[in-house]
């Protein structure tokens, strides 16, 4: 507890999902999700696969359509609109379960090519910037590499400096660590705990119940598209309510 | 089974060492490649065996061939029954090979200028890491310049035809901001509109700096088959990239415009498309029109390659994974954005080969306009050049010429779209 009471949340709304609901089709993938998220806020989405936890956070992006209810970013609600969808992509990073960097760019042309394009960034100020968050994730050597060279867990924490560089407000992390090797996990996680504690907004899809319970401010557990039971980290493991979630836990953190 | 037998712990780490030098050099490839086996062995020697004969026996034709001679009488009287080419017809007709038997022979220097300015446009295109990217200047002015050099005529006609494609650059870079779809459309009127009124201009100024003109009816050659390879090339590639985007685009009219075009002009063959070209496009027109022939020959054999590089486009743009998309968008990339910097070109990395396949196929089935009485290489050795009394009967060293002609060709377009692959290679390096 003792690390989450020095991050600070305030009361200012960051993201705002109410009555949201998603279809696949015919196939109710969200049903009636309400969600408040404040700035500064860390939470952990955990769920059975298929449950619709990286949908949600997809919604948030616009990188899916939710059919019912609203989601506001930042103040922005989130409409049919390309210009506010750019706007509010531009203000919400992300980051994939595959990384998804761009092979056929430098790690520095990676970072820099939203800034130049998208901002407007004159190119040696975005190098600079790019080359400071290298540095805090940890590869500034590589940045004249191509993704092809790294290791997995390099290049995840080049997708978050790649992210980073856009200065968000607010970070999506789609099962960030589920397609690295065991020995790289931690030092993907060693980042967003560093960015956790620099009081970045953040919401991750992940299945490290380790890294929820240390940074986590709100635990949300998802099953069958709705969202069955949310608290804080030290009661959501020690006393969960609902009896799908002990199922769930008992599976997860029985061995 | 104790536990002495398999305990172990490592006290260092091994150093990495040279693999094992075993025998390397000449003899080594030939044992491997040529005589690993009995059959293998016996298969290198028959197929040397064969290879020698076939050399025994055209080696005379060639070595033999006679390179002097006005005509084919003349010649077989100089071989006197040896066995030889008569490669006299090449250097007889050279002329008329490459540039036609109707453009004036005291201006062959103005396709051979144009032609040779061509590797200086095409340079910084196709090496952009070597030549500097100013040079892309003249890469833009070369069609007009290589227009005035090969047809002739006022110098006003290429310059009004570039102010053209000002006016529509410009009005693209003021309504871009609105919505880049309208903006492409809105400039390609304009510029169209400025080509019909500065054709009244032109018309009056037909004597204004101009140069001895050529009608496109008298030319002919290699020229043609190079002019239409290299122009229907370069405008259907950008052509095929729209339609292969259209045809993914979310907007339905757009997509099945793009589904319609493509489907119809892949269900046709090119040949009836230049009969239409030809004849039929000429009952459409209103009398009088004068729409040069080589143009309505572009037009039909573009739409007929980009329609096929469109497909092959579309299988790059499905190869790519879902993500790359995604990862555009999440980062703010528009649609525009999103494909020059991130889809197009890994979508065109892997679209190379099939692109060269469309290009090298295209410059092939150019010499199909021979069929409509034009005078293209083909045209020429089955018109003009065999049907003359000199020259009668000589088949294979004239098409054999314009299989070499063709072979270097598309033999140099194969090799460098496979220098340009390792080029772009990013992965293992």
């Amino acid at each position: 507890m003792a690390a989450q009471t020095q991050m600070k949340v305030s009361d200012q709304v960051a993201v705002e999902i109410s009555k949201m609901n998603k279809w696949y089709g015919a196939f109710h993938v969200l049903r009636d999700i309400d969600l408040t998220v404040y700035q500064g806020e860390r939470i952990v989405i955990a769920g059975p696969s298929g449950s619709g936890k990286s949908t949600l956070i997809r919604c948030i992006n616009a990188l899916e359509e939710h059919q019912k209810g609203s989601i506001t970013v930042d103040g922005t609600l989130l409409s049919n609109d390309l210009k506010n969808i750019d706007k509010i992509r531009s203000e919400v990073g992300m980051v994939f379960q595959h990384f998804n960097l761009f092979p056929h760019l430098t790690i520095m042309e990676n970072c820099t090519l939203a800034p130049i394009w998208v901002r407007k960034t004159p190119k040696k100020e975005a190098e600079e910037v790019a080359m400071h968050f290298l540095e805090k994730v940890k590869i500034p050597e590589q940045a004249n590499k191509y993704p092809g060279q790294l290791s997995g867990g390099q290049q995840q924490r080049v997708a978050i400096a790649r992210s980073l560089c856009m200065r968000p407000r607010i970070m999506l992390f789609d099962e960030p660590t589920s397609a690295l090797d065991p020995e790289m996990i931690s030092e993907v996680l060693d980042t967003m705990i560093q960015l956790a504690e620099e009081g970045m907004t953040m919401l991750c899809v992940t299945h490290e119940m380790g890294f929820a319970r240390k940074v986590a401010n709100r635990v949300i557990f998802m099953d069958q598209g709705q969202i069955v039971e949310q608290n804080e980290p030290e009661e959501f493991f020690n006393n969960p309510q609902s009896d799908r979630t002990k199922l769930f836990l008992s599976q997860i953190l029985g061995h | 089974m104790s536990r002495d037998q398999f305990a172990f712990v490592r006290k260092h780490m091994l150093p990495e060492a040279p693999p094992p030098a075993t025998q390397t050099g000449a003899i080594k490839w030939l044992r491997e490649n040529l005589f690993s086996s009995p059959g293998n062995a016996l298969l290198t020697i028959v197929s040397a065996y064969v290879v020698l004969q076939i050399i025994i026996s055209t080696a005379p034709w060639f070595l033999n061939g006679v390179w002097e001679s006005p005509s084919l009488s003349a010649c077989r009287e100089i071989l006197d029954g040896k066995v030889g080419g008569c490669f006299a017809v090449l250097t007889e007709r050279w002329n008329q090979l490459l540039f036609g038997f109707k453009y004036p022979s005291e201006l062959y220097w103005r396709p051979g200028l144009a032609f040779l300015l061509l590797f200086i446009a095409a340079a910084p295109v196709l090496f952009a890491k070597v030549f500097p990217r100013k040079m892309l200047i003249f890469t833009g002015l070369y069609p007009f310049i290589a227009y005035w050099l090969i047809w002739g005529g006022s110098l006003m006609v290429p310059v009004f035809a570039l102010l053209g494609v000002l006016v529509g650059a410009f009005v693209y870079s003021r309504m871009v901001t609105v919505n880049a779809g309208v903006a492409v459309i809105v400039a390609f009127v304009a510029a169209l509109i400025f080509w019909i009124l500065s054709g009244y201009v032109t018309a009056s100024m037909e004597n204004v700096l101009a140069i001895e003109a050529v009608a496109s009816r008298d030319m002919g050659g290699f020229m043609i088959n190079l002019m239409l390879g290299v122009v229907c090339v370069s405008l259907s590639l950008p052509l095929g990239i729209l339609l292969a985007l259209g045809r993914q685009s979310s907007m339905p009219i757009i997509k099945w415009i793009c589904v319609v075009f493509i489907e119809f002009i892949r269900g046709v063959p090119l040949i009836t498309l230049l009969f239409v070209a030809n004849v039929v496009l000429a009952y459409f027109l209103p009398p009088g029109t004068n729409f040069d022939l080589i143009l309505r020959v572009i037009i039909m054999i573009t739409m007929f390659s980009s329609a096929y590089i469109a497909e092959v486009i579309r299988g790059g743009l499905a190869a790519l994974p879902r993500g790359q998309y995604e990862a555009a968008d999440s980062l703010g990339l528009d649609y525009a954005q999103a494909m020059q910097l991130i889809i197009l070109p890994q979508a065109l990395k892997i679209s190379i080969p099939g692109i060269v396949n469309v290009a090298v196929g295209l410059f092939k089935d150019t010499t199909l306009v021979s069929v409509i009485s034009m005078f293209d290489i083909v045209g020429m050795i089955r018109g003009p050049i065999l049907a003359s009394s000199e020259w009668n009967g000589v088949y294979w060293e004239l098409f054999g010429f314009a299989c070499v002609l063709f072979f270097i060709t598309c033999y140099g377009i194969s090799q460098y779209s496979q220098w340009l692959e390792r080029q772009l290679r990013t992965d293992h390096r």
